[in-house]
């Protein structure tokens, strides 16, 4: 094998996230070590995987048949990997492998063989296999019509589950209780996948995961096995989940794992795959529910659990090694044959983001809806659960504020409603009845529940004491249990700083335990960390870690914690990039983060790696050890918002000083230096009441840009239109209003909305890029299209931004990244916001450039002198930055974009020209091209107008055009022939929804008038039935535009197969 | 109940007590098996110790019935943790682990840096200790019982000749400390097992058999003389033997072999071991101090199996006679089934 192909996953979905650019990453390293010339196909720029670095080719491109075959006619590989790049590279290397494209190039599938994987991913065939060899899969059958799933419903009885197979996520799965239900789900699932299981549904019964390795020669191990907290019938990706199991004893342990080894030996899986049982808690009674044969969401967990890592010896089996031949990774003596030992225990709790979805559902069950997760450490259950609840930033201080719910039903919110049930004086058994959750969990949410209770103020609580007597023992058993500073705090009526001086007297601090695979048996160089309250003494070596070399500088990087929306595998880049660079640097790198989805959890990316919260009290824990340069400017919002408070504390932080950051993150100090700058802003006030909001917004005109300044759960970001509106967002956050002012500002129509990322240095600006947003001002950055370089832009705007830019930069004393946003109007530009950091966008216009400013700005950072004169603006190429969408996995949400942002990831591609750029990223979301006809419905007389040079050149291509009523009386004037259907409102047939349902339409293109509620909400179904259907839909006029433009201009042949080298010369 | 957990080299564990409220001493021991205290308490190869588990979390399941045990009581002298969960969850739960320990007048603490204790036993090879409670300082004994100064078959052999099954093949199976479930394993395949005291002679003892088992058990070798003396007329009959564990230590000793202490004892369910004949490696359930010095037997034996990460020795097995030994536990309880095969391997050899 000389060289190797490999398929990523593309953008972050729900479903199919950061864990692949962990796992492609660790294959390429697997086959650098190798020597084998790696070429990757992933065009998800913001990945690890796609850095200079680890594989010698690199092609931005879509991983579908079309675009993989390409790259096979053009590179020739000896070998591809598929099971590293999840669903897509999976379901993608599947399809071609039916059109004997392997065959035909010579190209040797590595790893698990083709005929084994289909077993695994068609349900049909993979009962039949396990019965062959007496293990029980869940009754059930199989269907390919309602009416077959009717049948099989009437021989199991109710309630069922309905799964898909060849699915992501469990997409189109759920339990159905009445006919009815199944008849919906089902119709709806067949239009995604041709068939579907419906079997029994294990209600309660336990969900158990294994990880399990089997090499060239048969040797087989599993290095994990997991628990899921919350019982069958909630998805593993949206279960709390414990590693290793906690409620199994040696027999099931065993017996479960026995079962795996037998399965995946009788598959044939070769390399890495997981496995789920379903386990009777009533008896050792169990099911064999699915087996991924490729790295998954769970391996990358395991792998972080254990530090095992599984994706890199999965890559050396494939390449032809064994495992009693490979090494522990981190004890380099003892053998890679093993399984690891856990003295710790690892809680992994799911990170939802449905407050950012209008009319989402909130509850949870067999589908993903989660956005990422985050791991916890501890040495017990309440300490990393804890933990784990902090590390989600999601306001939550640990199981505190319990939210009060009629129901535990599944939601993103369950923990929180049991521990307030359990405050109430539930009692288990009562709530076991009602989830499923096992006694084992809830007997201890219980004990911190009550334990919590006894410390709030309360004259009849006898712990209740003024905090200056508080015993050791109460903050000692509260720090045990998993309790912040910060609730001690409140509970005694003190501040966090006075609980950590008392700690810290008392000698009350978390000791280092070290991530080891082996529980201490044998000893062990890691440098994989968490901390922990159960402890006596942090680990002796933990110093000694330094090599000697070394010695001189420390520096702390903090990481981005869980990917929620806005917040994803970028910064992860973006952390990885300035580790590694502060490394070469010769600086001893520590990472803090606790995602386990990233790269920079790997322990060998960093000197040291802690495993632990970002949370203001953890990094204090941290640097108390470690002392140090804290480095915040990488992780995004995360770390940037600890800025002011570790500074304030007297820790070093190198870059931009926290000064400047409240002065750019602080609304009326920013604008404040703006006036003083002469730059332009949009009208804006903080306001406290309805009257004064009402009043501001008539001043200013509408519509107009609300902005809470405390984030509740659906009280988000939105544009007003009139008063009504205004007043009906505000409503929502009115009881907040009083504490927590609102922020109202012009919201500027037909804008064109500008990034700049650059570094700056000591005030003065080192690079910059200039980066164009293919929709107006009022889609969210994170949901625009990005151009880069701009195609669009005056000069004279370009000379403009880059003057503010110059401007605030000398102001702030900019040292270190920078991202400002603009709006340009008529040549008039208004800074919207400025953000002291590395921004979403820094990996694109890294890469796109070919100048990694992260690089550049942790240089400058540690004070390096860097000159040059960098061309970023007169490129040969241009890249387009499109966003991915997961609106399929979140049930009722409408996905129209807007001010507030909805998209879970991002690809980019290059071309020539605008246009091929756009196709190819377009293409890489997942678009499907259209072929014969498209639905307009275009709301307004505006929007129609706008589009109607569009319209033309759609009919000229030969497509059949459909519209409603107006749009198609428009189209007709125009002399553009269309055939009308009737709006859902109009009750007549056929109406769109029909159209859509009989699979006529290959496109919608549904652009409705901003702030418009009439016919919203026909707007709404057909958007919402494109999304379920999977029919492409287009919301945004400037998209439609710039997509017609496309389509006109390119077919699908024009797309060139060139590799990122082909285009920039770095 | 406060207590505190002394080792001989003065180092102190403070921690609080949830067994039985007395005071122990022994030799101190850990195992990092993530599953399984119930086999292991009862596990006689533990005789005289202190066992330390190293997954921080013990006792989740509760204590099933005396049929899952791998004795009839707990031989442990006493339980080191660093939680214990107090509200078990299991159907086949039939008391708290601390109930079951308060019954059996086993004293275990809780709240113990396991870890660093770990480290400890690790970097000293074992060690003795005593379990203290608060209660019990007044009539403080000073002496600490070191198991290995004595011969412990004794005390965890059975005296009078027991059996089992009703196979046509006869298997002596001489206990030394046995674990229930290699009677289970062999039973269930099919055969007799006639369980036999440790210094049982069964060549003498008119007892018809096809093959010979020499199981588990705690202790130095080199102390269980009768054994290896007995082990070394069954060998001179080219009657079939397998050992496991101190059984294998005690066939090589018979057979002009030696066993030595190791720096790093293997204690957990995580031993990867290869199989030289097949060429295939396994995981497997260890608790050993003492190893087989495979350069000491003659050339007549040949390596069976090793130690994945060590390279030490984890089986012997005769070149041309029905002779073998492994040093894991193919029977599990607590651990991997992997090397259940070897079961089969034996029986094939009966005559």
């Amino acid at each position: 094998m000389k060289k190797i192909l490999i398929l990523g996953s593309g953008a972050l979905k729900i479903g199919e996230a950061g864990e692949f650019d962990y796992s492609g990453s660790q294959a390429l390293k697997a086959l650098k070590e190798e020597s084998v010339e790696a070429v990757l196909i992933n065009p998800n720029i913001a990945t690890i995987q796609t850095s200079k670095s680890l594989a010698n080719k690199i092609y931005f491109l879509p991983v579908t048949p079309y675009f993989v075959t390409k790259v096979i006619e053009k590179e020739k590989p000896d070998g591809i990997f598929l099971s590293f790049g999840g669903q897509t590279a999976l379901n993608c290397g599947l399809a071609l492998d039916k059109k004997d494209i392997f065959k035909k190039y010579g190209v040797k599938v590595l790893g698990t063989p083709i005929r084994s994987i289909e077993v695994t991913e068609d349900r049909e065939l993979f009962a039949k296999a396990l019965s062959k060899i007496a293990v029980k899969v869940p009754k059930g059958g199989f269907a390919k019509t309602v009416k077959e799933a009717e049948e099989i419903a009437e021989n199991l009885g109710f309630p069922l589950l309905v799964r898909s197979g060849f699915s992501l996520g469990g997409l189109g799965s759920g339990v159905v209780s009445n006919k009815e239900d199944l008849v919906k789900m089902v119709s709806i699932t067949l239009k995604h996948v041709p068939q579907i299981t419906v079997e029994e549904y294990l209600k309660h019964w336990k969900e158990i995961e294994y990880e399990v390795v089997r090499d060239n020669n048969g040797n087989k191990i599993t290095v994990c096995n997991m628990e899921n907290l919350d019982p069958m019938g909630v998805h593993t990706g949206e279960s709390i989940v414990v590693a290793p199991s906690q409620t199994l004893n040696n027999y099931q342990y065993h017996f479960l794992r026995r079962l795996s080894l037998q399965v995946i030996e009788h598959l044939g899986i070769l390399g890495e795959c997981n496995i789920q049982f379903a386990l009777n808690p009533r008896n050792n009674d169990y099911r064999v529910i699915e087996v991924n044969a490729r790295l998954s969401r769970s391996s990358a967990l395991a792998s972080k659990a254990t530090g095992y890592p599984l994706a890199y010896i999965a890559a050396k089996i494939a390449l032809g090694y064994n495992l009693p031949n490979l090494k522990n990774r981190i004890t380099l003596s003892t053998s890679a044959f093993f399984e690891p030992a856990l003295d710790y225990i690892v809680v992994k709790i799911p990170r939802w983001d449905l407050q950012k979805f209008v009319g989402a559902y909130e509850a949870i069950g067999s589908e993903m809806k989660s956005v990422g997760e985050v791991m916890a450490i501890g040495r017990s259950f309440p300490e990393a659960l804890q933990k784990a609840i902090r590390m989600l930033e999601i306001g939550q201080d640990g199981l505190s504020n319990g939210v009060d719910s009629s129901t535990l039903l599944p939601t993103s919110q369950r923990l929180f409603s049991i521990a307030k049930e359990f405050s109430k004086g539930e009692g288990v058994e009562k709530i076991y009845q009602e989830t499923g959750i096992d006694p084992w969990f809830l007997h201890q949410i219980k004990e911190m529940a009550e334990f919590e209770d006894s410390l709030q103020p309360s004259a009849f609580s006898p712990l209740r004491q003024s905090f200056s007597e508080a015993s050791n023992q109460t903050i000692a058993k509260a720090k045990k249990l998993g309790f912040s500073d910060r609730v001690i705090a409140k509970a005694f009526n003190t501040t966090e700083e006075q609980v950590r001086k008392f700690r810290k007297k008392h000698g009350i601090i978390p000791k280092v335990k070290h991530i080891d695979t082996l529980a201490a048996e044998f000893p062990a160089k890691t440098n994989y960390l968490y901390l922990t309250y159960h402890g006596e003494e942090s680990e002796a070596n933990i110093k000694s870690l330094k090599s000697p070399k070394l010695l001189k500088d420390q520096a702390i990087v903090l990481g981005s914690g869980p990917y929620s929306i806005g917040s994803s595998v970028e910064f992860d880049w973006c952390c990885v990039t300035a580790a590694q660079t502060l490394r070469q640097r010769g600086l001893e790198t520590i990472i803090i983060n606790c995602n386990p989805e990233t790269v920079s959890t790997d322990y060998d990316l960093a000197d040291k790696l802690y495993f632990e919260e970002l949370t203001f009290e953890r990094v204090s824990d941290i640097y108390d050890i470690e002392k140090g340069s804290l480095v915040l400017g990488f992780g995004g919002q995360v770390p940037n918002n600890l800025a002011l408070k570790c500074y304030k504390a007297g820790y070093k932080i190198i870059g931009t000083s926290p000064i400047s950051i409240d002065r750019a993150e602080d609304r009326h100090k920013f604008s404040k230096i703006l006036d003083k700058l002469n730059i332009e802003q949009p009208a804006w006030m903080s306001l406290k009441s309805l009257g004064d909001a009402l009043e501001f917004a008539r001043k200013i005109g509408y519509p107009v840009l609300i902005r809470p300044s405390y984030v509740l759960s659906g009280s988000a970001m939105n544009v007003a239109y009139s008063s009504s509106e205004l007043k009906k967002y505000l409503k929502q956050a009115a009881d907040i209003l009083s504490e927590h002012p609102v922020v109202i500002s012009k919201f500027v129509e037909g804008a064109k909305e500008i990034e700049i990322d650059g570094v700056g240095v000591n005030g003065n600006l080192l690079i910059y890029a200039i980066s164009e947003h293919v929709e107006n001002a009022g889609v969210h950055s994170g949901d625009a299209t990005l151009v880069l370089p701009p195609q669009k832009l005056y000069l004279e705007t370009v000379r403009q931004i880059k003057e503010a830019t110059k401007k605030i930069l000398r102001e702030l004393k900019i040292c270190g990244p920078f991202n400002i946003q603009f709006i340009a109007k008529d040549n008039e530009i208004k800074v919207i916001e400025l953000n002291l950091r590395a921004s979403r966008s820094f990996p694109f216009v890294s890469k796109v450039t070919g100048y990694n400013l992260v690089e550049m700005a942790t240089k400058v950072m540690l004070g390096e002198d860097i000159q040059g004169d960098f061309k970023t603006i007169d490129l040969d190429y241009v890249a387009v930055k499109a966003p991915q969408f997961s609106f399929n996995r979140i049930k009722g949400a409408d996905p129209r974009l807007r001010v507030e942002m909805s998209s879970t990831g991002e690809v980019a591609c290059f071309g020539d020209d605008l246009e091929e750029g756009y196709l190819k990223a377009l293409l890489a979301t997942g678009f499907k091209m259209p072929k014969k006809s498209v639905f307009l419905g275009l709301g307004g007389e505006k929007n129609k107008l706008d589009f109607l040079e569009s319209a033309k050149l759609l009919f000229g291509l030969g497509f059949k055009i459909y519209a409603t009523e107006h749009t198609h009386q428009f189209l007709k004037q125009h002399r553009i022939s269309s055939i009308r259907v009737y709006k859902i409102s109009e009750k007549k047939h056929p109406s769109v929804l029909d159209l859509l349902k009989a699979g006529h339409i290959d496109l919608a293109i549904n652009i409705s008038v901003g702030g418009s509620s009439k016919g919203e909400t026909d707007g709404f179904v057909i958007r919402r039935h494109c999304i379920d259907l999977g029919i492409p839909l287009i919301t945004n006029l400037q998209a439609a535009e710039l997509l017609v433009s496309s389509l006109s201009s390119k077919k699908i042949a024009d797309l060139q197969i060139k590799s990122w080298d082909e285009y920039v010369i770095p | 109940m406060q207590g505190r957990l002394a080792l001989s080299d003065g180092t102190v564990f403070l921690g609080q007590s949830f067994g039985s409220e007395v005071t122990t001493s022994g030799e101190v021991v850990f195992n990092t098996g993530m599953v399984g205290y119930p086999e292991s308490l009862t596990d006689p190869s533990y005789f005289g110790q202190i066992l330390s588990l190293t997954y921080p979390l013990q006792g989740n399941y509760g204590v099933p019935k005396r049929q899952f045990w791998e004795s009839k009581k707990i031989q442990v002298k006493g339980l080191i943790v660093q939680n214990y969960i107090e509200n078990p969850s299991h159907f086949e739960s039939k008391k708290t682990l601390g109930e079951w320990l308060k019954q059996e007048k086993i004293p275990a603490l809780q709240g113990i840096d396991t870890r660093a204790l770990t480290a400890k036993l690790r970097e000293h090879g074992v060690m003795l200790g005593r379990i203290e409670l608060e209660s019990s300082s007044k009539n403080k004994e000073l002496s600490i019982y070191d198991p290995n100064s004595e011969n412990m078959l004794p005390y965890v052999s059975c005296d009078k000749v027991e059996v089992y099954g009703d196979g046509r093949k006869n298997i002596v199976l001489i206990d030394c400390g046995v674990k229930e479930n290699i009677v289970r394993s062999l039973v269930k395949r099919g055969v007799k097992v006639t369980k036999v005291p440790w210094d049982f002679n069964p060549i003498t003892s008119g007892i018809e058999f096809d093959g010979v088992f020499i199981s588990n058990g705690p202790g130095d070798p080199k102390q269980a003389k009768e054994t290896v003396g007995n082990v070394r007329k069954i060998l001179k009959k080219n009657i079939p033997i397998f050992g496991i564990c101190l059984g294998s230590q005690i066939l090589s000793l018979a057979a002009g072999g030696n066993t030595y202490k190791l720096k790093y004892g293997h204690r957990g369910q995580n031993q990867p071991v290869l199989d030289q004949t097949r060429k295939i490696a396994i995981q497997t359930a260890q608790n050993h101090g003492f190893a087989v010095d495979m350069k000491s037997l003659g050339r007549d034996w040949s390596e069976w199996f090793i130690n994945l990460n060590d390279g030490t020795n984890e089986g012997i097995k005769h070149q041309t006679k029905p002779f073998m030994a492994v040093q894991f536990h193919p029977e599990a309880n607590p651990g991997p089934f992997d090397g259940g095969y070897l079961f089969d391997e034996f029986i094939k050899c009966l005559k």
